[in-house]
């Protein structure tokens, strides 16, 4: 393992965050104030409680999920995308280094960036409202699953996309839509029967529902759902960014 | 404005140590065998090139737009997957062993890149780390000051002119300290200084025992720089010489004598040189090699027997053929 070539990606990836600290960590913390003053505040105070608890408290792990999948997924995505945009690439494809690396580098920068907003979601949320983890370890181990797997699925659409609209199309067009009706401010239980059915087809109700669990003891779906979804993901990000670099897909000609 | 690179810093004691082992060895630095690269969609860019580069050699593939220069250096550096063949760069498989290959290259590629927020220093500092080598920051100077980098290591990139962005980029090459240096094209679209420039830090790698390959089609570069030649054509590479052979073989030169009276014939007295007479008997065409002229044999000859003939010249000039229309025929040759 050439740990220097994926300290430096790395390090390189974490300074480009830092570049744009303020949009990068001003932003999600406004949105996330935003979604408590409309949904906790206002809507909220006519919700008594769901599952056992508040409205506010019910939203914050779908929120902090909601967080973590879009920035996982647009910094990964730009990360890579990048390189080739700019045709910096050949230089990260001619180093003596694996693909494992590459993807460590830019990966690991990715999904540890949006960790760091998640936990600052996850206090800024504290400010509102009064909530308890009750499995804290669980909680952080779902983050880290979860940061990781969608900043593999973010490096794989920086590879795919050949413009910056593709870029966007997917965080946009899939991963918002899916994270809003995968209970991030409902239970599914609110839903009619058909729709509750149609909503188990949405793997983002298994990453909310597992990450809620951790909180609140309990969640739309078993916690050996989740987990077994989140996984799921996991290999399957992973065999795609396999086969990426086997066939040298949109990399190498 | 000139500017002396007096410590170009890929001067390393390995660099000089790996070029004796390799004397010893006799084993090329670059070995291409029977390479074939073929794009999706069909169109084959490489035919079956074989190529051998030697240590501490200038090496310069010459070929017009859209030849492969490109291409073959791409698949060495392991940018493009080769088709069929095999390229060893130091006796290591670069698919096989990628990574001793690999370490051991600099790419300069053609195109700039437009990374535009990043620093100088940031930049150069990141292809060293890349490479996996640990921070040298008197290194990374020695480079920066050697290219004139250094009063702009602060600068972003978006902050330099086109010049100075190659500059950059041949620096990302060296800061890792490469045996062997790919320049492709990189003197398109230079200014003529900057070019001049280029070709010095060339010659300074080159002294340092790194190996230098670079692509151009402009003849002027490949003669100004080489020590061997190849031509490369459709994915062809039609010929691979020593330079000053390739001149040679190819560039004899001809000693034209405007005379004062038209001939009618060549005299016999001169039937032992090889001449040509003019259509209108007014010049005597001398076609002779240069390595004789050197010998000084032929036109002294020449000159005495003209003069007991009593033929009267009236003026004469030479000529040799440029590496440009060398290039030419060959282009036509195999058109
Ligand atoms: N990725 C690619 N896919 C298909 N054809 C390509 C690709 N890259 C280069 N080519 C073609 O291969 C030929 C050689 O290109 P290149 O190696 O860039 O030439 P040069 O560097 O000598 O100008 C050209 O005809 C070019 O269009
Ligand atoms: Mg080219």
């Amino acid at each position: 393992m050439n740990l220097q070539s994926v300290k430096t990606i790395y390090l390189a990836e974490m300074s480009r965050s830092l570049r744009t600290v303020l949009q990068s960590i001003v932003s999600p913390v406004v949105s996330t104030s935003l979604y408590f003053v409309v949904f906790g505040a206002a809507i909220g105070s006519r919700i008594s409680e769901v599952d056992g608890v508040s409205y506010g408290a019910f939203i914050v792990p779908g929120l902090i999920m909601l967080m973590l999948l879009t920035q996982s997924v647009s910094t990964a995505s730009f990360g890579i995308f990048f390189p080739r945009f700019s045709g910096s690439i050949y230089e990260i494809l001619s180093a003596p280094i694996s693909y494992l690396e590459i993807v460590l580098g830019f990966v690991g920068a990715a999904a540890t960036k949006s960790l760091i907003l998640g936990l600052i979601v996850l206090g800024t949320a504290r400010l509102f409202v009064p909530f308890t983890i009750q499995y804290p370890l669980v909680m952080l181990l779902f983050l880290v699953l979860t940061a990781l797997t969608f900043s593999l699925l973010g490096f794989i659409i920086g590879i795919w996309a050949d413009g910056f609209e593709k870029l966007q199309l997917v965080p946009l067009l899939v991963v918002t839509p899916l994270t809003f009706l995968g209970g991030t401010f409902y239970s599914i239980d609110m839903l009619p029967p058909f729709w509750q059915t149609v909503t188990l087809l949405n793997p983002m109700v298994y990453l909310v529902s597992g990450f809620r669990w951790s909180f609140y003891g309990s969640g739309d779906v078993s916690i050996w759902a989740s987990a077994f979804m989140i996984v799921a993901f996991l290999g399957v990000s992973l065999a795609v960014v396999n086969w990426i670099f086997k066939t040298g897909y949109r990399l190498k000609p | 404005m000139t500017i002396s690179f007096n410590h170009l810093p890929t001067a390393t004691p390995e660099a000089g140590a790996a070029l004796g082992e390799a004397e010893a060895t006799g084993s090329p630095m670059i070995q291409v065998e029977q390479l074939d690269k073929v794009f999706e969609g069909g169109f084959q860019a490489l035919k079956n090139v074989s190529l051998e580069i030697q240590r501490g050699e200038i090496f310069a593939l010459l070929g017009p737009n859209g030849a492969g220069k490109t291409t073959l250096i791409s698949v060495i550096c392991g940018l493009v997957r080769a088709s069929s063949g095999t390229v060893r760069v130091d006796g290591h498989d670069n698919v096989a062993d990628y990574r001793q290959a690999r370490a051991m290259i600099g790419l300069v590629p053609q195109e700039l890149t437009n990374e535009a927020f990043t620093t100088v220093w940031d930049t150069v500092s990141f292809s060293r780390g890349l490479f996996g080598k640990p921070r040298n920051p008197v290194h990374i100077e020695n480079v920066l000051r050697a290219l004139t980098l250094w009063e702009k290591r602060n600068n972003r990139l978006l902050e330099l002119s086109g010049g100075m962005k190659r500059r950059v980029l041949i620096a990302k090459a060296l800061a890792h300290e490469p045996k062997v240096l790919f320049l492709d094209e990189p003197t398109a679209g230079v200014d003529v200084e900057l070019r001049r420039e280029m070709w010095e830090v060339v010659r300074q790698l080159r002294d340092q025992g790194v190996t230098i390959i670079l692509t151009t089609h402009y003849i002027e570069e490949a003669e100004e720089m080489a020590d061997r030649i190849g031509v490369i054509l459709r994915g062809e590479l039609v010929l691979v010489e020593e330079k000053a052979a390739l001149m040679r073989q190819l560039g004899r030169k001809e000693l034209t004598l405007h005379l004062d009276h038209a001939l009618e014939q060549v005299p016999a007295a001169l039937a032992g040189h090889d001449l040509a007479l003019s259509e209108d008997g007014h010049a005597l065409v001398y076609t002779y090699d240069v390595t004789r002229q050197e010998e000084g044999t032929g036109i002294a000859g020449l000159l005495a027997d003209l003069e007991a003939t009593g033929i009267r010249v009236k003026d004469l000039h030479t000529r040799q053929s440029s590496l440009e229309e060398i290039f030419v025929s060959l282009v036509r040759e195999r058109a």
